[in-house]
């Protein structure tokens, strides 16, 4: 299932991982509270989007596409 | 170029979480929509390349991923801030739950290196594993849950909610965060 080509090439960016801020991150020492909220609240920003659905711009550009394609071999 | 008709669903299925995952990145809805929509001209441009069977949603997620990023490289000086403009957007969106906290978790947000928001996103909100997450961002598993976890580290550092029972605001500090409006 890993077997994907990603269009492109997949360049290394910058890493934060060199820059240690100050203290770092210590895997687990979050209390599970914290992680859940945390994940709680990343989930309802991220949903509002989501449930926005498919804006028409976006559905106008695929029928767009498909009477195009239609038309044209491309 | 016909279109499939699982194609055409699976691209248009992926829009809404492909726009999530765009703001998050870029913090601008109108820069972002254009990300979501050149990432479905490429897709569609490159569709002999993906491998059905496979997950349609990460490999446009992966597109979107690898666009913006060469996108952000061009654009460096305009974009690469990750306390002003990309702040700035977020605050001038209209606030959908009103509640405090919701808005200084987005703020808090606005504050990470754009490599631990990424990781944090795919894996905390988009759903991806982390193997997943790791080859949309081209990088190793390991690096993947590094940055979660620095992410979350540094979230709650900002937020003051770095013990069990730290949930307690401290206003001060919160107003602060907040950029000093309420």
């Amino acid at each position: 299932m890993n077997e994907r080509k990603p269009v492109g090439q997949h360049k290394p960016m910058e890493t934060s991982e060199t820059t240690n801020k100050k203290g770092g991150a210590k895997p687990g020492k979050l209390g599970r509270d914290v992680q859940a909220r945390l994940g709680q609240q990343l989930r309802a920003m991220y949903d509002d989007v989501v449930n926005q659905g498919v804006p028409d711009r976006f559905a106008d550009l695929i029928n767009r596409l498909e009477d195009n394609g239609n038309k044209d071999k491309h | 170029m016909p279109m499939d008709e699982s194609v055409r669903k699976a691209i248009l299925g992926a829009v809404p979480s492909l726009r999530a995952f765009a703001i998050s990145l870029c913090g601008n809805v109108d820069r972002a929509d254009d990300l979501v929509q050149e990432t479905m001209l490429r897709a569609l441009a490159n569709i002999d390349s993906f491998q059905p069977g496979t997950n349609m949603s990460a490999w446009l997620f992966t597109i979107l991923r690898n666009h913006f990023r060469s996108e952000y490289r061009k654009r460096r000086r305009e974009v690469e801030d990750t306390d002003g403009h990309y702040a700035d957007s977020l605050k001038s969106q209209p606030e959908q739950h009103g509640q405090v906290e919701f808005r200084e978790f987005k703020e808090a947000l606005t504050h990470l290196p754009s490599d631990q928001r990424e990781a944090l996103i795919l894996v905390g909100a988009s759903g991806f594993s982390y193997e997943e997450a790791a080859n949309i961002c081209g990088c190793a598993v390991g690096t993947i849950k590094s940055r979660v976890n620095r992410a979350r580290t540094r979230l709650a550092e900002l937020l003051s909610i770095d013990g069990v029972d730290d949930f307690g605001p401290d206003e001060q500090t919160r107003a602060v965060l907040a950029g000093g409006g309420e």
